[in-house]
């Protein structure tokens, strides 16, 4: 009987507690705000948007590398090296034409690894993150500043180069080849003459004798 | 009422249908919306949110967007449900409990049906709605919906009767079934007021008060089971049953179910404000009498009414956002082993004191 | 004549509000008692262990922090831990000070969400909210120091990815101070009001030697009466330096073990972590914090096994190396996944409401069950 007047109690008594406190809350000031209308100031470091300052880009493929959900796709070419493509902004000298550079957003993790390693600093995360998009492939970022042609050119100087060089290194293959083969020649002629020579000798001899 | 749209239109059934719909256009259905936005409010700043903001001036539209949005709906019926009975039931549930709303005394010149047996009659007729809640679980072919139906039943049925208990000891009290006279006898000031003791001499005034106080609880704490408000919303306990009986409906069909228990909301706070807390009178004494303009006290009658009933709206409100729900076999527990016997007791000793 | 009746199977799940993520519970129901509960899980695999083995160690650390998504930070704090075994490096002082004030800051967080949609489960929306409010002056502190609020890849093995912002220290005493009263306000609210008492004392009883032989850990195993806590028995880290209770579970509302003494030890726990920040910030030493971070990771050919205490229980890591930069093979032991497995004892004889208290005081992350 005593507990059962006690649980009566004890119901009636915890929920109007339980009240006061709801009671209390009713006059605080709302912690939500506006969303579209009222922001909340974003922290300093705060992870969003990656983004990539193609100027100091040196194409060294680091972020990439570093990804563990490969959303970064970096294709370069070799610059001529009559081709001046500057420096960085801490001073790294740029060798590569940075023919591609992409990240896929969608798939990006928001891991922040891809910009500790990049030694120019030139991938880091913004703070924009309203970036929502109709179509899945206009969140396929591409970076690279170059144009169509210029990729196309880029492209051909490379091969150019890379077959002048290769022109270059069959001539001084042939000429190795030829030289080697002359060599060759050269030798076996001596060899065939010293033989010869041995034969006459040998032949000489018995004439002799 | 009746009569006077009797004598404007001189046809019995045209006033007849113009007085029953009065109360649900003008009184039920925007009731359900302000008090679906008042859910949304009031629950909002206890959780220091702001809830609805778009629509209108702090949101004051929303719920006409909703309902909009609603009607717009498709409305699915899936394939395995027993289509008469799913069309059926939303309409049951609305029906019953509007029709409590005949028996309600909103003001001394607007009674519905002002019945000797107001009481006895609403009563009965709120059952009608654990019938269309059955049908919907059942017609569902839902699991969920089926446990919620069947929780449901067994909770309204219950708690009728310590709802009942109660009843019959004001009905004791004041030795009448119609809302009416007992609003009539709780008149002048408050502490004439059922829940006061009602309008007995002073001194059995103070041996009822704490009974009286005593059954209004009891009755509030019924209320709340029989229009499944927490603690008490175990048949749409979404954290166990999803949406409970009502799962399988969308769309206006859903709306329907969603006004329906707002309206039962104030439908049970009315009648414990017309049982209690002196129905339409005003606890300070009318204006239209002090400054004699007679044609103003129904008028200030309807606003008190309003005011009590919302007021005890939003007790049923704010407590649904401060407590966790019951169990099934708790809920069974509270019923009858606690309010009831207390009901009874209460009961016995109203009888016994009113005798003196 | 017997009526012929059959047991109706409830599919609780995947897609239910109480599961906790995707979870299906196929319950077996004769009315609303329960006969037998089977958890379905591994709709949320993400093939953790098989991708670890093709990653680098650094590149498997934002990959822990999606297995308890609510406790990433000790995620990571188990991972580093176990490499630096593996690797046997010592990790600077101040590391050390930060993942002690990352952990239990991470383990308040994780608590508000498992006491906060415990209360949701049992139907009180309120306190969930309250707590989520506090919450989120944690995971601003978080996004303050490392730029995330949810996954952090914030621990790194041998150090951590930022040192402190210049403020945090600062706010994390203002954040103490302003949250323990906030402590007692949920327990005014929810944890001794009665019909919270009466929804979750005496219900799931989890004896000690059932919690034991089902391998639980963490608060669940607390609170069955066992003081078992691997900061004290076995500190990992710097936890030996550190004055703080464990609380266990004492059957204040009914028998040892039920699921308000599993409520009740995670509140308490509350407590104790904020004590545990007290000291931490008031030792920290000032110091470089990525010193140690070695610069290609290639431990040597073998295996280890490190283990933690995480908010849900000991969080192991198994790490089998062949020398060379990716793991051979890697297993997690998920307290959820191990936690998940006592449903079924648990919910034998129950109502259908009790499954959801149960489940809901066992505090499982579908993330890290299905991993």
């Amino acid at each position: 009987m005593k507990q059962y007047l006690k649980n009566s109690f004890d119901g009636i008594w915890t929920i109007l507690v339980g009240m006061k406190v709801t009671f209390k809350h009713l006059f605080k000031p709302a912690v939500t705000i506006q969303y579209p209308d009222v922001k909340l100031p974003m922290a300093d470091r705060v992870r969003n948007r990656l983004y990539v300052n193609m100027d100091d880009c040196i194409g060294c493929d680091q972020c990439a590398r570093a990804c563990p959900v490969n959303c970064i796709t970096i294709d370069t070419v070799k610059s001529l090296p009559t081709e001046d493509l500057g420096k960085t902004s801490n001073g790294k000298k740029k060798v590569l034409w940075v023919t591609k550079f992409d990240i896929d957003i969608a798939k990006c993790c928001y891991c922040q690894l891809c910009v500790f390693p990049c030694p120019t600093e030139c991938i880091y995360m913004t703070d924009v993150y309203e970036f929502s998009e109709f179509e899945r492939e206009d969140l396929n970022y591409k970076f690279a500043t170059l144009t169509e042609s210029e990729i196309v050119e880029k492209n051909a100087n490379f091969e150019k180069m890379q077959a002048e060089k290769e022109a270059k290194k069959a001539a001084a293959a042939k000429a190795k080849a030829e030289e080697l083969a002359k060599k060759k020649a050269e030798e076996e002629a001596k060899a065939k003459e010293e033989p010869k020579t041995d034969n006459a000798d040998n032949k000489e001899q018995p004439d002799k004798e | 009422m009746y009569e006077l749209l009797y004598d404007i239109f001189g046809s019995e059934i045209i006033a007849m249908i113009i007085a029953a719909c009065m109360p649900l256009f003008l009184f039920i259905l925007p009731f359900a919306l302000i008090a679906v936005l008042l859910e949304r409010k009031v629950s909002a700043h206890m959780q220091d949110r702001l809830g609805p903001m778009r629509v209108g001036y702090h949101g004051i539209l929303q719920t006409i967007a909703d309902i909009l949005k609603l009607i717009q709906k498709e409305d699915i019926v899936a394939d395995t449900t027993d289509k008469k009975l799913f069309n059926m039931a939303p309409v049951l549930v609305f029906a019953g409990s509007y029709a409590v709303f005949a028996a309600i005394p909103f003001s001394g010149a607007f009674i519905g049906s002002a019945a000797d047996v107001g009481i006895f009659f609403i009563i009965a007729v709120s059952s009608i709605v654990v019938a269309g809640i059955l049908m919907a679980g059942w017609a569902s072919n839902n699991k969920y919906s089926l446990l919620g139906a069947m929780r449901s039943a067994a909770q309204i049925i219950s708690y009728e009767i310590p709802t009942a208990l109660v009843v019959l000891s004001i009905v004791m009290l004041t030795g009448t079934l119609s809302l009416n006279t007992m609003s009539i006898q709780q008149t002048a000031y408050f502490w004439n007021w059922n829940l006061f003791g009602g309008a007995a001499d002073g001194f059995v005034q103070l041996l009822l008060l704490p009974f009286t106080v005593v059954a209004f609880v009891i009755f509030y704490i019924s209320s709340l089971a029989e229009v499944n408000r927490t603690p008490f919303d175990i048949p749409e306990a979404e954290s166990e049953l999803v949406a409970g009986y009502h799962t399988e409906y969308s769309g206006m069909k859903f709306a329907m179910f969603f006004l329906a228990e707002y309206a039962n909301m104030f439908a049970v706070s009315a009648i414990a404000v017309a049982i209690f807390l002196g129905g339409y009178q005003s606890p300070l004494g009318y204006l239209g009498n002090t400054i004699g303009v007679e044609w103003l006290i129904p008028y200030e009658q309807l606003f008190w009414f309003t005011v009590k009933g919302v007021g005890l709206v939003l007790v049923q409100i704010w407590l649904r956002w401060t407590l966790p729900r019951l169990r099934v076999d708790q809920l069974m527990t509270v019923c009858w082993k606690y309010l009831i016997p207390y009901a009874f007791v209460n009961l016995i000793i109203i009888g016994l004191i009113s005798l003196i | 004549m017997a009526i012929k009746t059959e047991e109706m199977v409830l599919n609780m799940g995947p897609q239910h509000p109480s599961t906790h993520g995707v979870l299906r519970l196929e319950l077996e129901l004769e009315g609303e008692i329960i006969k037998n509960v089977k958890p379905h899980i591994g709709y949320l695999h993400r093939c953790f262990e098989k991708h670890a083995e093709a990653m680098t160690y650094p590149q498997v650390v934002p990959y822990t922090d999606r297995m308890d998504y609510v406790a990433s930070m000790y995620n990571n704090f188990g991972y580093a831990v176990t490499v630096e075994k593996l690797l046997g490096i010592e990790v600077p002082e101040r590391v050390e000070y930060i993942r002690v004030i990352m952990g239990e800051l991470q383990r308040i967080a994780s608590h508000m969400v498992a006491l906060g949609t415990y209360g949701l489960d049992l139907g009180a929306f309120t306190p969930f909210l309250y707590l989520f409010i506090d919450r989120e002056k944690i995971l601003n502190l978080f996004e303050m120091t490392c730029g995330a609020r949810l996954l952090y890849n914030y621990i790194w093995v041998g150090g951590v990815s930022h040192d402190l912002h210049p403020d945090f220290l600062r706010l994390t005493k203002e954040f103490i101070d302003y949250y323990r009263p906030h402590i007692a306000e949920l327990n005014e609210l929810l944890s001794y009001n009665k019909i919270f008492i009466e929804r979750t004392a005496n219900v799931g009883v989890m004896p000690l030697d059932t919690a034991i032989n089902y391998g639980m850990t963490g608060p669940n195993l607390r609170a069955s009466g066992l003081k078992f806590d691997l900061r004290k028995d076995e500190p990992y880290s710097i936890y030996d330096r550190f004055d703080f209770d464990v609380p266990v579970g004492e059957g204040k509302m009914g028998t040892v073990g039920d699921c308000w003494d599993r409520y009740f030890v995670r509140v308490l726990e509350l407590e104790q972590s904020l004590k545990i920040l007290e000291q931490a910030i008031e030792q920290i030493p000032e110091g470089d914090v990525q010193s140690a971070i070695p610069k290609r990771i290639k431990p040597p050919a073998g295996t280890v096994y490190g283990r933690v205490e995480a908010p849900r229980g000991e969080l192991g890591y198994f790490i089998i190396s062949d020398g060379s930069v990716n793991p051979f093979r890697m297993k997690v032991r998920a307290p959820s996944f191990v936690s998940l497995s006592i449903m079924g004892e648990l919910c034998k004889g129950h109502l259908v409401s009790d499954v959801v208290a149960i489940l809901g005081s066992i505090d499982i992350v579908l993330g890290e069950v299905d991993r």
